[in-house]
């Protein structure tokens, strides 16, 4: 019989526990097959977020280090220093790296960190049980925007890619998403050229990806893919942001 | 080696590096100035690595990342800056990442001054973070004992795999003294199988981590941790004894005040020929306990002296038990006592005379 898809060895083999419809499985799959295809799981060292993503580190075939909330870009930076030669990935989410993260993201990226961050943007806080993020869109109700995001009242939402795009250095941001096979294979050749990037000793590389939330969401799975094009997609536009190099 | 004149926070800083720290993190904050822009000269000299943090918060979890890939790794700050560090050296301790942090203590609550002080007490020797840990707490009170407490500081923690935490003060920090490097006879310390390398050869991932997200596993974790504080107790509490063989008081004090209380002990035992001495501790946790009690049962009295309004006392009160009049003076806020104040409260002690 014909073998169509083997999982990545880069992934442990053990159940994920992420809810029916999150893609963080996904991205999860999108980074161990980048690391695989690269040849350097044996020089991977990544860092787990506090979050949904927290068992990250059980996850991955690779040495790993769990971050306190938003640290993620800190730590990563010392490790990178410490073992050069090593392939160093943070993986975040929205409330970790743009809410209470923010300055570690901004200097990791100002420092041109040779360190890739796969940031996952699904507007909520996810493990705390959907609470309003710097993500969340105007309007969207949260079990913190119980009369949806008011931005008179907290704002507009943070759009990380081009905010962090402004600064100088050899950065590479893209902004992908996962919710169709189509987007799976755009995500999948940002993610492998952040970390493809590295491995060629370029600077810091970051691939937001627009992610679903459909247990907090309160939607099905298909409607959660659905709202991403719906919603996410208008306000936070696909494409690279910097260091748009082959 | 010679003796060579330094700073304090100069020669904390050298003695790191003679110690094979190669990575510090850390962010400006007075009195401990010295200490980076130190690092910032040296480091590069020795294939080392000196980065200004954005943040107390980031430089800590930069100790966390370094110390956890197997780095001997430090961060220095003072008090203000400590307390932002108190979550990354909770993980630190969680983790069980070696480090050393140096607190040059300065006065507070809040912004406080840049005097020197002795009121983180409590937060360094309580863990200072969420959770149930400790920290090492060594209390240099010459910059030579510094210089020496930074090489052993290191040893413990990788020894322990434990946070060390060197406290200071702005005193100690600013001053000149004659120093000797390299006095210390390094350990012989297990290889960091544990630590965040890259897997290579290996076969299992090496995971740093501090979620024990089951009760009864992180309750297994804590009672693993409280076995090794209880390791650490017995094996390396230090204190001096200063002037107590025959003394009818004695004097608990540490750091800088202690150097002072010295100062009053000689000129008391002059002036009043009252018989005075000094336990000195020298780390603060684990807290020389049991030589306290010891020692104060040949007493009539004992006088706790910090720059502070109480925190130490509390751990002599409990090392006593109530068995002898416990007494206390401070000075805060930046202010130092002066040996004269000492004197006159233990000349009061002794009912005025001898």
């Amino acid at each position: 019989m014909a073998v169509v898809f083997k999982k990545s060895p880069v992934l442990a083999d053990v159940p994920l526990h992420y809810c029916p419809g999150c893609t963080h499985g996904i991205v999860h799959r999108l980074i161990a097959e980048s690391i695989e295809e690269l040849g350097v799981a044996d020089r991977a060292i990544g860092i787990a977020p506090v979050g949904c993503a927290v068992f990250a580190y059980n996850y991955f075939n690779c040495d790993m280090q769990q971050a306190a909330h938003g640290r993620a870009p800190a730590v990563g930076t010392a490790i990178k220093r410490v073992h050069p030669d090593s392939i160093v990935f943070a993986y975040q989410g929205d409330g970790d790296l743009a809410s209470i993260g923010a300055a570690e993201i901004v200097h990791a990226a100002a420092r041109d960190e040779k360190i890739t961050v796969i940031f996952i943007n699904n507007a909520v806080y996810g493990m705390t049980h959907g609470q309003m993020a710097p993500t969340s869109l105007p309007g969207q109700v949260t079990t913190t925007s119980p009369y949806g995001r008011d931005v008179n009242h907290c704002g507009y939402p943070i759009r990380v890619c081009e905010m962090l795009c402004t600064l100088e250095g050899n950065q590479y941001m893209e902004r992908v998403a996962v919710n169709n096979v189509k987007n799976v294979l755009a995500a999948k050749k940002a993610i492998k050229k952040a970390f493809q990037r590295q491995v060629e000793g370029k600077g810091f590389s970051l691939v937001e990806v627009l992610s679903t939330c459909p247990t907090n969401w309160g939607m099905s799975p298909q409607e959660a893919l659905k709202w991403v094009d719906e919603k996410m997609i208008p306000y936070y536009p696909l494409g690279c942001y910097k260091g748009g190099d082959k | 080696m010679s003796k060579i004149l330094m700073k304090g926070n100069e020669a904390i800083a050298e003695a790191a590096i003679q110690a094979g720290c190669r990575y510090f993190f850390g962010y400006p904050i007075t009195p401990q100035n010295q200490i980076p822009e130190y690092m910032s000269r040296r480091l590069p000299q020795v294939g080392g690595c000196f980065l200004q943090a954005e943040s107390e918060v980031a430089a800590i979890n930069m100790v966390y990342g370094a110390g956890g890939a197997g780095a001997r790794a430090m961060t220095s700050s003072s008090s203000p800056g400590i307390s932002l560090k108190q979550e990354g050296i909770s993980y630190i301790a969680g983790a069980q990442v070696p480090c050393v942090i140096v607190n040059m203590m300065r006065g507070g609550p809040g912004l406080g001054s840049i005097q020197p002080s002795q009121s983180d007490y409590y937060q360094a020797t309580r863990g200072g973070g969420h959770g149930d840990y400790r920290c090492v707490v060594l209390a240099p009170s010459t910059v030579q004992e510094a210089v020496d407490m930074m090489a052993e500081g290191f040893d413990i923690a990788d020894q322990y795999r434990i946070p060390v935490i060197l406290c200071g003060d702005g005193m100690l920090g600013q001053m000149m003294e004659p120093v000797e490097m390299g006095r210390y006879t390094p350990r012989k310390l297990p290889e960091k199988t544990w630590a965040t390398t890259g897997m290579g050869s290996r076969k299992t991932p090496n995971i740093i981590n501090s979620l024990y997200i089951d009760a009864a596993i992180l309750e297994q974790k804590n009672a693993e941790l409280a076995a090794i504080y209880d390791e650490i107790s017995a094996n390396e509490t230090k204190w001096e004894s200063y002037r107590m063989e025959d003394a009818d008081y004695m004097v608990v004090a540490y750091g800088t005040t202690a150097r002072i209380a010295k100062s009053a002990i000689t000129k008391i035992r002059a002036e009043y020929g009252i018989k005075v001495g000094l336990l000195r501790p020298m780390t603060l946790w684990p807290f020389p306990s049991a030589a306290i009690a010891e020692a104060a049962a040949k007493v009539k009295a004992v006088l706790t002296v910090e720059m502070s309004t109480g925190q130490m006392v509390d751990d002599v009160r409990l090392a006593i038990a109530g068995s002898k009049p416990v007494e206390f003076l401070g000075r805060s806020g930046g202010m130092i006592p002066a040996p004269r104040e000492i004197i006159d409260k233990l000349v009061e002690m002794a009912g005025g005379k001898a």
